[in-house]
């Protein structure tokens, strides 16, 4: 075991686009590969790496390993899992680290099968314990338990990591990475999926990256009542997120819901119009920076966690919100 | 065509959570139950294949003796067969441990043509089993999957949809493929009086690790990678300002406290 050193970061793209988020574990993966002595490396899988990688050296990566290829021109797990598995088992890192998406979710299950060794999901918490192993918080039972976990036995240690809990790091165009470029010999005969076509959404639902939620519950009463809301996430440039019992009334469409059996959410401002506050939805939005109820019941459990509240009816409430808005900023 | 659909009893989300503090594990002998709600989408799922395309449904669980009840409303639902997976060897199982068993378990009923999978458990809330499962068995791995477009099993072929983020990915697969499915892709079915009534004679099934031919190292705790170190409730979140006056001044107010954070552009 003794030869496993460094921690890697998984960069995730979209067919060779990045954005910023795309780098966004470099901060923590650098604060971990400190407190273990070793070096934060980063992990590209492309048509063309060339970019990403010298992207990755600007956020602090010192290595990066890359793998390019045709096979990789879009994320599919069989592929992507195929490459990363077989540079991790060449280089043995101590710690992989991918992000609580989709794809990282994809790549870091396929991978820790593939190398029989644990995975811990959707990390809220990361820190070296005194026996150099990571330890891992998350949430559990609707965020009312707090459960660490560790990989005492299996390397590399792998976990994927809730967006938007870590901060990021300096994007410094000074930086440089050291290279190692990989080729993992990969046909279309050996993969078994192809993906034939992405279908972007009309409404852009990603609750997950937006730093403002504007969500409404059973309190909203009919489907227009999400238009204003709508209206208001439109004026802070957020997106619009539901309770269930909102999602399962048909008023607004399951990918905005929130909660246990929804999207876990964390963002900066989310104003909850409508929401009593039952458990299940707290689950999903309960470590938002900044939580603001609107509901016309004053003993609502949703103004116990409220930054702010305000005791009313979101009818009356939203459009004055939204006017306000628009006047302050210009709009 | 066959179709094994995965399913788990989990702690009723509405009941007090049991813990045993000295094993980091659940006490799930002591809490209400209920199927995971995210697998009664699977097993629709596979009820609705069955109707379309004629096929047989192998219904599977893992768990303690109580487990079997998910398999009765499964078996009421009009699944054909149920194996109820169940070893005191293995109790404390991580994702790795479960994956394994899993795979022995889909293996032992004699394969399948697609592995219908919830999206997540409500108690573990990983969401990692249905992908090692695929990797495990090596069949395709389809996750986040929110509509089955076509299965062609003569030609071995699926093409479903995925729910990614900013839309929705076609994705054409070989089979056999595990097919973890989102929360409304469909709108489970209750089960009816006879089918309740028919399920109850049935027997279950069980199998513990040797029957599935599972090594006694790679389930439980002892093939675990994962173990819970700490168990700690977070600190409480400050109840806040409920801000008072009229509508409009508030209003007004909450915009100033907003604008103050710097997060509104």
């Amino acid at each position: 075991m003794a030869d496993y050193k460094d921690v890697w970061v998984y960069v995730e793209h979209k067919s060779g686009a990045f954005s910023p988020m795309s780098y966004e574990l470099m901060g923590i993966g650098k604060k971990l590969a400190g407190d273990l002595g070793g070096d934060l490396c980063a992990l590209v899988i492309a048509e063309n790496t060339d970019e990403l990688a010298k992207e990755a050296g600007y956020y602090g990566a010192s290595k990066v390993y890359a793998v390019d290829g045709a096979a990789f021109q879009t994320f599919r797990a069989d592929a992507y899992a195929k490459a990363a598995a077989s540079v991790i088992d060449k280089y043995k890192p101590d710690v992989v680290l991918y992000r609580a998406t989709t794809q990282g979710a994809d790549l870091s299950s396929a991978c820790a099968a593939a190398l029989e060794t644990g995975l811990a999901s959707d990390a809220i918490g990361l820190e070296i314990d005194a026996d150099k192993t990571v330890k891992v918080t998350r949430a559990a039972f609707g965020g009312n338990f707090l459960v660490s976990v560790a990989n005492k036995k299996t390397k590399p240690q792998m976990a994927t990591v809730r967006p938007k809990v870590f901060p990021m790091s300096e994007r410094d165009t000074s930086k440089s990475a050291e290279a190692v470029k990989e080729s993992v010999a990969i046909s279309e005969d050996d993969l078994r999926t192809k993906v034939l076509q992405f279908m972007q959404s009309e409404v852009a639902v990603n609750l997950v990256e937006a730093d403002i939620i504007v969500s409404g519950g059973r309190g909203v009463g009919k489907p227009e009542g999400f238009k204003i809301l709508q209206d208001l996430a439109n004026a802070l440039g957020g997106a619009l997120g539901a309770s269930r019992a909102a999602v399962d009334s048909g008023w607004i469409p399951q990918e905005h819901q929130v909660g246990q059996t929804g999207k876990t959410v964390k963002p900066k401002i989310y104003i909850a119009c409508g929401i009593s506050g039952a458990i299940q939805h707290l689950a999903g939005m309960r470590t938002s920076d900044c939580i603001v109820a609107v509901n016309k019941d004053a003993d609502a459990p949703i103004f116990k966690i409220a930054s702010y509240g305000i005791v009313g009816d979101y009818n009356q409430v939203v459009p004055i919100l939204i006017e306000e808005f628009k006047k302050r900023l210009n709009k | 065509m066959k179709i094994v659909v995965c399913i788990k009893q989990v702690p009723d989300t509405e009941a007090e959570v049991k813990w045993d503090l000295q094993k980091g594990t659940l006490k799930r002998e002591a809490m209400d139950s209920v199927t995971n709600p995210f697998d009664e989408f699977a097993l629709e799922e596979a009820l609705l294949t069955k109707e379309k395309y004629d096929a047989e449904i192998v219904a599977i669980t893992m768990g303690p003796e109580k487990a079997t009840d998910v398999l009765r409303n499964a078996l009421a639902l009009g699944v054909d067969s149920v194996y109820h997976v169940s070893d005191p060897a293995m109790a404390g199982s991580d994702t790795l441990a479960t994956s394994y068993a899993l795979a022995k378990a889909v293996e032992k009923v004699g394969g399948a043509d697609v592995v219908f999978c919830g999206k997540q458990a409500t108690d573990g809330n990983t969401g990692i089993v249905a992908s090692e499962l695929a990797a495990r068995l090596g069949f395709s791995q389809l996750s986040f999957v929110g509509k089955v477009v076509e299965i062609d099993a003569a030609n071995k072929r699926i093409k479903v949809e995925r729910g990614i983020e900013g839309g929705n990915e076609v994705v054409e697969a070989k089979l056999p493929a595990v097919v973890s499915v989102l929360k409304g892709i469909n709108e489970p079915r209750l089960p009816n009086l006879m089918g309740i009534r028919k399920a109850t004679k049935i027997p279950i099934p069980a199998w513990d690790a040797d029957a599935i031919g599972a090594a006694k190292d790679k389930i439980g705790v002892e093939g675990s990678a994962i173990k819970v170190i700490e168990l700690t409730t977070p600190p409480p979140r400050g109840g806040g300002e409920v801000l008072k006056g009229e509508l409009a001044e508030v209003s007004n107010l909450l915009v100033e406290k907003l604008l103050d954070l710097k997060v509104i552009k």
